[in-house]
């Protein structure tokens, strides 16, 4: 739904309520989303979006769902999410890092509404956040990738050098160096979670620095394409991307929020929702590895699926020592596993990537 | 450290987009008018191009369709500012804010299908790419070398000047807008069907916004507008590959610089301006404004 038809039906439903007051007791929980990007966007927006109608489909007359897509991390989110709140939402998904000050402005306004906040730190007794374990995803494509390399340079398109991406590179490098001692990250930053045309530019900056397989954390399915013109190999990003597969998509890491969003709707229908934070990972299922396709040999695909069940079971912690810091200080030692503290500060690279963080 | 011939045809291609759009701005504003609807002209060119080159299998078929619809969709701002006398700064305004929900909505259904790619032409570029550069001296020569180019530049000298010698005002200015929305369309046709092979909403993510900061670099030449077009396309081109072959820089400070130079040079004409209008430089007399016969 647009702003603008988002106004007119809270100006309608105003008007309804003014005129039959007893109306509002007996209606439906109204959940609204506010996106990022475009619901087209095939990545990140889209698997929001698929949650949105997984609790549709889950909770049917009991709900009702409104969204606002393509809405700037700005002066426009806190408009956005008032918006919604006046419209009469009463939980309210904000699916994006930057719409977090905003949310906390709203939300001290509106104490009756509960706001779920994706990916951000701040909470309050009616905002609760909600993030997702991509690192362990990025170790099991960083495995594909190491095996998959014949050049042994693999490369990383960044959007922003926040501790969720920087996780994911060491993540990735981690697991890539133990299948492949000889492999070498690249990490190109492209300050943006979507610009199709630059982020184009960066897979073909990799390319032309000799990477053949790289990672994104970017949004759009533009890299693949270049890697399609340059034959080298990618992974999906946050969706599926299955119109790149079976090459030059090798795999992809799914954020799967449908398991998520069932729980909290769940929750606040039947008035348990409570403000937490929840950092699920792939044993939850919010974080999926989509399909390895046959260009991928079926011993890389095994080993990359132990890895992933392993990780999912418990078993394997994708941080586990010994490592050290890129300036050769020791971080964990031998068998100890990184704190969620520690991951959710990381501003730094392991041992082994010559690239620099920008500060 | 980094190869050139990798490089230059990179920055080539990245460049292509801003170059078609700048272009054609350059000449609408020559012709006295300032249409800041480069960006909503260049995604309906986008769409309009995937559209046709997913429908047909033929990518040049697209360019050709984005041509079309980004002049099409020019007329309605020719209409409001030529016509009706609107301004055009508001008009150019609102023409960006249509193209880009007009493309939304007609957009949807084209999510997640891929395009035909172009094939490749000389030194790996395709053909699109040296159609751009070709037309930087095809406008350089229409402008300076032909009598309706140079009865182009009276109108946007002056536009009254130009309706007293009995020179058609409205018609020239129409015809300019309608070029102008055509460059806008095959260059945002050039992101969707060469660069990404996809359609996405926004994806020409403010391409239009630097076209126009170019076509002042370029202090209103075609020359001007290619090297505009290679400094701004270069340092992204430039600062991705530095961060690739992980050479420490800047990147904000590169990122920067294009604009840094926009600023410097428009300095250097304010400081030179009697010696920019004696050699015919500088922004058009009647830029902006609108012209009524009657007044």
């Amino acid at each position: 739904m647009k702003r603008r038809q988002l106004l007119a039906s809270a100006a309608a439903l105003g008007a309804m309520t003014l005129a039959i007051p007893a109306f509002a007791q007996d209606e439906k929980l109204k959940v609204g989303f506010i996106y990022v990007g475009p619901v087209g966007d095939g990545g990140w927006t889209y698997q929001h979006d698929l949650g949105r109608q997984a609790i549709e489909a889950e909770y049917g007359d009991k709900i009702e769902t409104t969204f606002i897509e393509s809405v700037p991390e700005g002066a426009d989110a806190e408009r956005a999410l008032t918006q919604l709140a006046l419209a009469g939402n009463k939980l309210i998904f904000a699916t994006s890092f930057g719409f977090m000050d905003a949310v906390i402005n709203v939300a001290a306004k509106f104490p009756d509404v509960k706001f779920e906040h994706a990916t951000g730190y701040k909470r309050a007794d009616n905002v609760a956040t909600y993030d997702a374990r991509f690192y362990e995803g990025r170790a099991v494509i960083g495995t594909i990738a190491g095996r998959m390399t014949e050049s042994n340079k693999i490369g990383y398109i960044g959007s922003f050098p926040i501790p969720e991406v920087i996780q994911g590179i060491n993540s990735a490098y981690i697991h890539a160096k133990k299948v492949n001692p000889d492999v070498e990250m690249k990490v190109v930053w492209v300050y943006s979670w979507f610009d199709p045309a630059k982020e184009a530019d960066a897979a073909a900056a990799l390319i032309a620095e000799g990477v053949d397989v790289f990672m994104q954390h970017t949004d759009s399915t533009a890299p693949l394409a270049k890697a399609q013109e340059a034959g080298a190999l990618g992974f999906g990003q946050a969706s599926d991307m299955a119109n790149f597969a079976p090459s030059p998509r090798i795999s992809s890491i799914i954020d799967n929020w449908a398991p998520y969003y069932i729980k909290r709707v769940g929750a606040a229908l039947d008035g348990t929702w409570a403000s937490e934070g929840t950092w699920a990972g792939i044993g939850d299922g919010e974080v999926v590895i989509g399909e390895i396709t046959e260009t991928v040999p079926a011993e890389v695909k095994a080993e990359a699926e132990a890895l992933r069940d392993q990780i999912a079971s418990g078993a394997y912690h994708p941080f586990t020592g010994p490592l050290k810091k890129a300036d050769g200080s020791d971080w964990l030692a031998e068998g100890a596993v990184a704190s969620d503290e520690e991951l959710s500060g990381m501003n730094f690279f392991v041992e082994g990537i010559t690239a620099q963080i920008p500060q | 450290m980094i190869d050139l011939t990798t490089l230059i045809p990179m920055l080539m291609a990245a460049s292509t987009p801003i170059l078609f759009a700048a272009l054609g701005e350059l000449v609408v504003e020559r012709a006295g008018v300032l249409n800041l609807g480069v960006e909503g002209m260049m995604i309906v060119g986008a769409l309009a191009g995937f559209a046709t080159a997913v429908a047909t299998g033929n990518p040049y078929l697209g360019f050709v369709a984005a041509a079309v619809a980004g002049a099409a969709v020019s007329m309605v701002f020719a209409l409001l500012t030529q016509v009706l006398l609107a301004n055009q700064v508001a008009s150019g305004l609102a023409l960006t804010m249509f193209g880009l929900g007009l493309a939304a909505l007609f957009g949807k259904a084209y999510e997640g299908i891929k395009a035909p790619a172009v094939g490749p032409g000389p030194l790996g570029l395709n053909w699109i790419v040296w159609l751009g550069l070709a037309s930087v001296p095809a406008i350089w020569w229409f402008l300076n070398r032909t009598r309706p180019g140079l009865i182009l530049r009276g109108v946007g000298e002056n536009h009254d000047a130009a309706h007293g010698l009995g020179h058609p005002v409205r018609r020239f200015r129409t015809g300019a807008i309608a070029f102008g929305g055509a460059m806008a369309g095959i260059g945002g046709a050039f992101i969707s069907i060469a660069i990404v092979l996809q359609w996405t909403e926004g994806m020409t993510a403010g391409a239009g916004w630097i076209a126009l900061a170019i076509v002042v670099f370029s202090n209103w030449t075609a020359p001007g507008v290619l090297a505009g077009a290679w400094l701004f396309g270069g340092v992204t081109v430039l600062q991705l590959r530095l961060q690739a072959a992980g050479v420490a820089v800047p990147v904000q400070l590169l990122s920067m610089a294009p604009y840094l130079a926009t600023i410097l040079v428009l300095v250097l004409i304010s400081a030179r301006q009697k010696f920019s209008r004696r050699a015919g430089l500088g922004a058009p007399g009647s830029l902006g404004q609108n012209f009524h016969a009657l007044r």
